[in-house]
């Protein structure tokens, strides 16, 4: 059983408040009328799976009902963070033990000002 | 039925007249229970006490939190939480449910007033109120007992330390969902949707038995 933090409620909850919604991060192709079948095809359905470090989109359901991301282990299980929609991970395959705190504090307080800046009014 | 309309909205009263009889959405299990089993009662011996909160006026409010923090104070005084807050009776509520989600519980009847000076105060602004109240109904558990069948019936953490007076979840509890909140030291709300109504009460009732649970009508 997971025990997860979710970044909006700022607090660990119960898996079973969460359900899994796959890989994160995958970018809608620009222009989607000029897209190769192919390529349309790989952002429909062709998902990474792989052993290690994996971005992962979850949502806490019973909770806040807001979608965040995770970068789990997909071989040990371990959650190694939570962080909100528009940031960006500390740890990933490249970086296993984590980018710096002053890379990760930074991208955070350009990512913060371009949330602040979306969603006008909006905190916590 | 009201005409106004707010820009592209139109709202209307939902319980116009008092004569026009409504029922909670615990009626069928208060009726139900009471033709085969009735109730139990409230007395000394009771570790639990259950009551519902009938027919309060329930609205969802959505936006952005400092346009919503402004209209809030100057309609109910009471500034936006990211738990629960009260105003100085008791009796209206406004409680976070997500960074962009305010439940808001008034008494029964003053729902409608207060969606209409909600929507002249927010004026153009982007947000959003729902009037929930034929949906959820409030129901209080008091007594010593009360975070023992919390403790049965969640896999929250309601202990003091994690769970002190002024906080508010939506958490699973019973297989169901429902929105837990402790207004006060002794008492604690669950806010129940009306499809879960019955069965989380029947619940509860089994939860409560061995505390000698009693409901108050």
């Amino acid at each position: 059983m997971f025990y997860i933090h979710c970044p909006y409620c700022d607090e660990y909850r119960d898996e079973e408040e969460f359900h899994p919604k796959g890989q994160a991060h995958i970018a809608r192709p620009e222009d989607p009328e000029t897209c190769s079948d192919e390529e349309w095809g790989d952002y429909l359905f062709f998902r990474d799976n792989p052993r290690g470090i994996h971005h992962e989109l979850w949502v806490h359901a019973i909770g806040c009902r807001k979608f965040f991301n995770i970068t789990r282990n997909s071989a040990s299980y371990e959650i190694l963070e939570t962080y909100r929609m528009g940031e960006r991970p500390r740890f990933s395959a490249e970086h296993p033990q984590g980018e710096s705190a002053e890379h990760g504090a930074a991208v955070n307080v350009a990512d913060e000002a371009g949330r602040v800046a979306d969603q006008e009014g909006v905190r916590a | 039925m009201s005409d106004i309309t707010y820009g592209q909205v139109a709202t209307f009263n939902t319980h116009p007249e008092a004569a026009i009889p409504s029922e909670s959405p615990l009626s069928v299990a208060f009726n139900q229970i009471s033709v085969s089993t009735p109730a139990p009662a409230v007395n000394h011996a009771s570790g639990v006490r259950l009551e519902e909160k009938a027919f309060l006026g329930h609205l969802i409010l959505r936006g952005g939190a400092i346009v919503l923090d402004e209209a809030v104070r100057k309609v109910l005084g009471i500034s936006l939480p990211l738990g629960l807050a009260l105003d100085e009776s008791g009796e209206r509520s406004v409680q976070w449910l997500s960074p962009d989600e305010w439940l808001v519980i008034v008494p029964g009847g003053e729902e409608f007033e207060v969606e209409q000076r909600l929507r002249d105060a927010l004026g153009d602004a982007h947000y959003a109120i729902v009037d929930a109240s034929g949906g959820q109904t409030l129901v209080s558990l008091e007594g010593e007992k009360a975070r023992e069948l919390l403790m049965k019936s969640t896999s929250y953490d309601v202990h003091p330390s994690n769970f002190p007076v002024g906080k508010a979840v939506s958490v699973v509890f019973a297989k169901s969902s429902l929105i837990l909140r402790r207004p006060a030291e002794d008492r604690y709300e669950l806010v129940l949707r009306r499809s879960f109504a019955d069965y989380l009460y029947r619940w509860i009732l089994d939860a409560g038995a061995e505390y000698g649970i009693g409901v108050q009508r």
